[in-house]
């Protein structure tokens, strides 16, 4: 049965009524109308619904809401602006790195929450730090490009 | 209130300003597309907002209109409505150059309109890479003629001879009197041209709609041709870019679809019990259609996975997977197609002292998206609006107007750039389901696939058996050489979605499965005096919604047929001992042929010698393998270095030099990043990539059971050679450059170790069996 949960989106509290199993990932989606996190699988594969809880990259397609209330929760939306860009983002547009673009969530929120804590990153440890995460398209080139650039950035 | 029946009366150059206010209007702080044809700013508000609405005549939104591609608005930009769109590779920037270019506007002006059929002919959506070289040369062709209607009534209102103006920054001049000038703005700012174009009847990717003005030469081009970035990059990255799955509706309920357990298995009883402690749940049959829908999205998902269904009783339809290619081989042909016939093949074989001979194997292989797909039909006083990530809106819209009884002038088909798209994926599926969902709730549905049904039901690249022969004399000379291919066919569905015999729902509601024959054979311009190459297609597993039923993929049966094709002429070239690169120039006739294979070789440093190396004793070896395609009129040639762990079997294509001559180049930055990803691609398909199934149906459901490349395997480096043309038209690049991967690779594998992988996908068990 439904309950009420507390999340703590972006820097902002919202009110959800939900089944404590529903995966965060429809409340973001559906109840607070985020398009950032996508559904790409469900399964904790692919990594398109990545968002940060606690500073962590978390899968939201498979971690229930229950897991989550009153944990800090960052989406892309909320790791930066045009105004205020995260190093990805402007590494990303500098890059060009999209073909369809679905997967940039994941990759972008993995590699911050990586880059975060991981300075002058070799190259080998910034495949091994985005393996698993999927991209259809075959930008892997360009997002290595873009994750270098924002790990220099980011010194 | 807005009605969705304004909308497909609409004047075309004023949809780029209605999308984006009703974006703007909706988008708010949430960053969530809510469709607003229910808000307080509808159609009608922003109609009202243009002052064109009330003036001029508006033409019908068919070819043959000059208005149906061009559009000036009232503050000088201009739109350029696009019957095709972008999957991903920017092709909406070279649009926009091409437009610029031939109108003489800045290319910052230009705002490309895609995919929708309420602005846009039916130009054939994404399709066989011809986005430029079909979609680009029609725009080109339609901006030229605007430009020249537009000098003409500049002409006449500042009374001087055509000959005598220029136009810069979309401004015409007298030449010599700069000061006596006039905008296009002022001239036909949000007005109609009315003007008729010489159209060849064609729709789709044939259709083509000229004027009396000839396009630029070459040489004046100042926006062609130039790397300029594609503007979409920062709205995906902050977020203001919106796919189909965000698409919402008002009042819209979540769907899903019930799949059988066994393929080809159809619903007998329905539980609805099972289901009916969960709120809102609707359960929907149609014949052998089974879905549910709830109001919310969890819901839906719960309902699919409770309902309790009693299925038919049916024989398993599907081979085992390890005798799929015995079940190729015996099966029955139903067409047999002879596309290459050069002097006499089957006496120079009776006679031939020595040939080699070769078959090589190619799996199933799946779209796999990157998202199941979605869609969303809202059906509303009797008219439909579907939102799609398909490739094919215009055609969508006649298949969905088809299953719900409706005409196409009825629906509106609108595009919104889908979780990938590399062909006829899931998309055209979902868009049926949805509008059968629609119809039977009496409100939108979305619907949105899960994993397993994207992975496990879209429909599949052919799986296929390649038999080569070669004559050979005792000097080494190729005197005969035949290609035979069998497979499945490419084309159990068909790619437009116009019918829903081609969409599972529509097969599941007795719409009889049509499964027509399509392959192909290598394309290449290798001489020689005696030549063959057919293809055999053979029936398809089930004649009904099957998951392996069968669809273009990127590049249909190109990376099959070339694998092939182009690991025998390999095989052929070490069997006299040969070197790779120079044997193919011993024989290959087409000087742009020639041309790309030398210009990979250079870049790649190529040394002449015969394959395999055989100086290598180590666990760790290393090879290189050249291999080369034609492709509608691009030709690509790609050399590729791998490395190999012998003890293990892992193949990593670490070096790829790729030389792409497709002609004129519109955007080289783009181009490059389109051969890139289309690259990667295929070594991801070359390497891992083969749909497992059992007789019961396909066991490939999630990122687990169908692998692709990681990024730990991604190569170190792609190096793309652009040979630009500038005279030559353009041709396509979304496809191309995936042809000849799988051989370079299998070929430099052959190169490292002397053993020859004839099976795709080169997966490390089978790589490593291969090595024992």
């Amino acid at each position: 049965m439904a309950q009420n949960f507390t999340l703590n989106v972006n820097g902002t509290t919202h009110p959800v009524d939900a089944d404590p199993d529903m995966p965060l990932l429809y409340a973001l989606r559906n109840d607070l109308g985020l398009n950032n996190p996508h559904f790409g699988c469900g399964l904790a594969q692919c990594g398109a619904c990545t968002v940060h809880v606690d500073g962590v990259a978390v899968r939201s397609c498979s971690i229930p809401i229950s897991a989550v209330a009153g944990a800090k929760i960052v989406t892309l939306a909320g790791l930066g602006s045009p105004e205020s860009p995260h190093p990805l983002q402007r590494a990303y547009v500098e890059e060009q790195v999209p073909q369809c673009g679905y997967c940039v969530n994941g990759w972008i929120m993995t590699a911050a929450a990586f880059l975060k804590d991981k300075k002058r990153p070799s190259d080998a440890e910034i495949r091994d730090a985005l393996s698993g995460l999927k991209c259809r398209c075959g930008t892997h080139m360009a997002i290595l490009r873009a994750v270098k650039r924002a790990a220099e950035m980011m010194g | 209130m807005a009605k969705i029946e304004k909308i497909p009366q609409t004047h075309p150059t004023l949809k780029g300003a209605q999308i984006a206010l009703t974006r703007r209007a909706a988008l708010g702080g949430a960053g969530m597309l809510l469709v607003s044809f229910g808000l307080p700013v509808g159609m009608e508000t922003a109609c009202a907002m243009e002052p064109s609405t009330t003036t001029g005549v508006r033409p019908a939104l068919v070819p043959s209109e000059l208005d149906s591609y061009i559009g000036i608005r009232a503050d000088g930009s201009v739109s350029a409505f696009f019957g095709k769109m972008d999957m991903g590779q920017g092709l909406h920037t070279a649009i926009g150059q091409m437009v610029a270019e031939e109108l003489d506007v800045p290319f910052d002006r230009v705002k490309v309109v895609m995919g929708d059929t309420a602005t846009s002919v039916n130009q054939g959506g994404a399709s066989g890479s011809t986005g430029i070289w079909r979609g680009g040369m029609q725009l080109r062709y339609a901006a030229a003629e605007a430009r020249r209607v537009l000098v003409g009534m500049a002409a006449e209102q500042l009374g001087v001879g055509a000959d005598q103006l220029s136009v810069s920054a979309g401004v015409v001049r007298v030449t010599g009197d700069p000061a006596k000038a006039i905008s296009y703005a002022e001239l036909v700012g949000d007005r109609y041209f009315n003007v008729q174009l010489n159209w060849n009847g064609q729709i789709g990717n044939e259709l083509t709609a000229v004027g009396k003005a000839k396009p630029k030469s070459p040489d004046e081009y100042k926006i062609v041709g130039k790397p300029i970035k594609r503007d979409d990059i920062a709205s995906k990255v902050f977020c203001k870019q919106d796919f189909v799955t965000d698409v919402k509706v008002p009042d819209m309920v979540h769907g899903r679809v019930i799949r059988p357990p066994v393929v080809g298995s159809v619903p007998l009883q329905v539980d609805e019990s099972s289901v009916s402690q969960i709120p809102g749940v609707r359960v929907v049959r149609e014949k052998n259609f089974l879905g549910v829908t709830a109001d919310t999205e969890w819901d839906a998902i719960r309902a699919a996975q409770a309902l309790k269904v009693e299925w038919s009783p049916v024989k398993p339809p599907f081979p085992t997977l390890p005798e799929l290619y015995d079940h190729i081989r015996n099966a029955s042909v139903r067409k047999r197609e002879v596309q290459v016939n050069v002097g006499d093949v089957d006496a120079i074989f009776g006679s031939a002292i020595r040939v080699v001979r070769a078959e090589y194997e190619w799996p199933f292989q799946s779209h796999a998206s990157m998202g199941p797909a979605c869609a969303v039909v809202e059906i509303k006083d009797g008219r439909a609006t579907l939102w799609t990530g398909s490739q094919k809106p215009h055609y969508a819209r006649d298949g969905v107007a088809a299953i719900l009884g409706l005409s196409a002038d009825q629906v509106r088909g609108i595009w919104v750039i889908g979780p990938g798209s590399y062909g006829r994926n899931d998309a055209g599926d979902a868009a049926m389901d949805a509008a059968v969902l629609a119809k039977a709730v009496g409100r939108p549905v979305r619907v949105q696939y899960m994993r397993d049904e994207g992975h496990g039901w879209d429909p599949k690249g052919p799986a296929s058996i390649h038999r080569a022969r070669a004559a050979i004399d005792p000097s080494g000379n190729v005197l005969a050489y035949e290609f035979v291919s069998k497979g499945f066919s490419r084309i159990d569905i068909q790619t437009n979605e116009s019918k829903p015999n081609h969409s599972l729902a529509g097969q599941l509601m007795d719409w009889p499965l049509m499964s027509n024959d399509g392959f192909g054979v290598p394309a290449e311009s290798y001489d020689f005096s005696n030549k063959r190459a057919l293809w055999e297609t053979i029936p398809p597993l089930l004649d009904r919604a099957s998951s392996l039923r069968t669809a273009h993929l990127r590049d249909p049966v190109g990376p099959q047929i070339h694998f092939a094709s182009e690991s025998f002429i390999d095989e052929v070239a070490a069997a006299v001992g040969a070197d790779p690169v120079e044997f193919r120039l011993r024989y290959l006739k087409a000087p742009r042929d020639i041309a790309i294979v030398k210009a990979a070789a250079e870049r790649a440093g190529w040394v002449k010698r015969a394959s395999p190396r055989r100086d290598q004793t180590g666990n760790t070896v290393t090879g290189r393998g050249m291999a080369y395609a034609q492709r509608g009129g691009t030709v690509v040639a790609v050399v590729a270095e791998v490395e190999i762990d012998r003890a293990s079997g892992k193949i990593w294509a670490k070096k790829l030099v790729v030389a792409h001559d497709c002609g004129q180049i519109i955007n080289p930055d783009g181009l490059k990043f389109c051969i890139e990803g289309n690259v990667v691609q295929g070594v991801s398909r070359t390497l891992w990539e083969e749909v497992q199934f059992d007789p019961k149906g396909v066991t490939s459901v999630d990122w687990l059971t169908y692998p692709i490349l990681d990024i730990t395997e991604a190569p170190e480096t792609i190096e793309v050679v652009l040979i630009d043309r500038p005279t030559v038209a353009p041709t396509g690049a979304g496809e191309p450059s995936i042809r000849p991967v799988a051989a370079a690779i299998a070929n430099a594998i052959f190169d490292a170790t002397g053993v020859r992988i004839r099976r795709v996908p080169f997966s490390p068990d089978r790589v490593k069996a291969a090595l024992a």
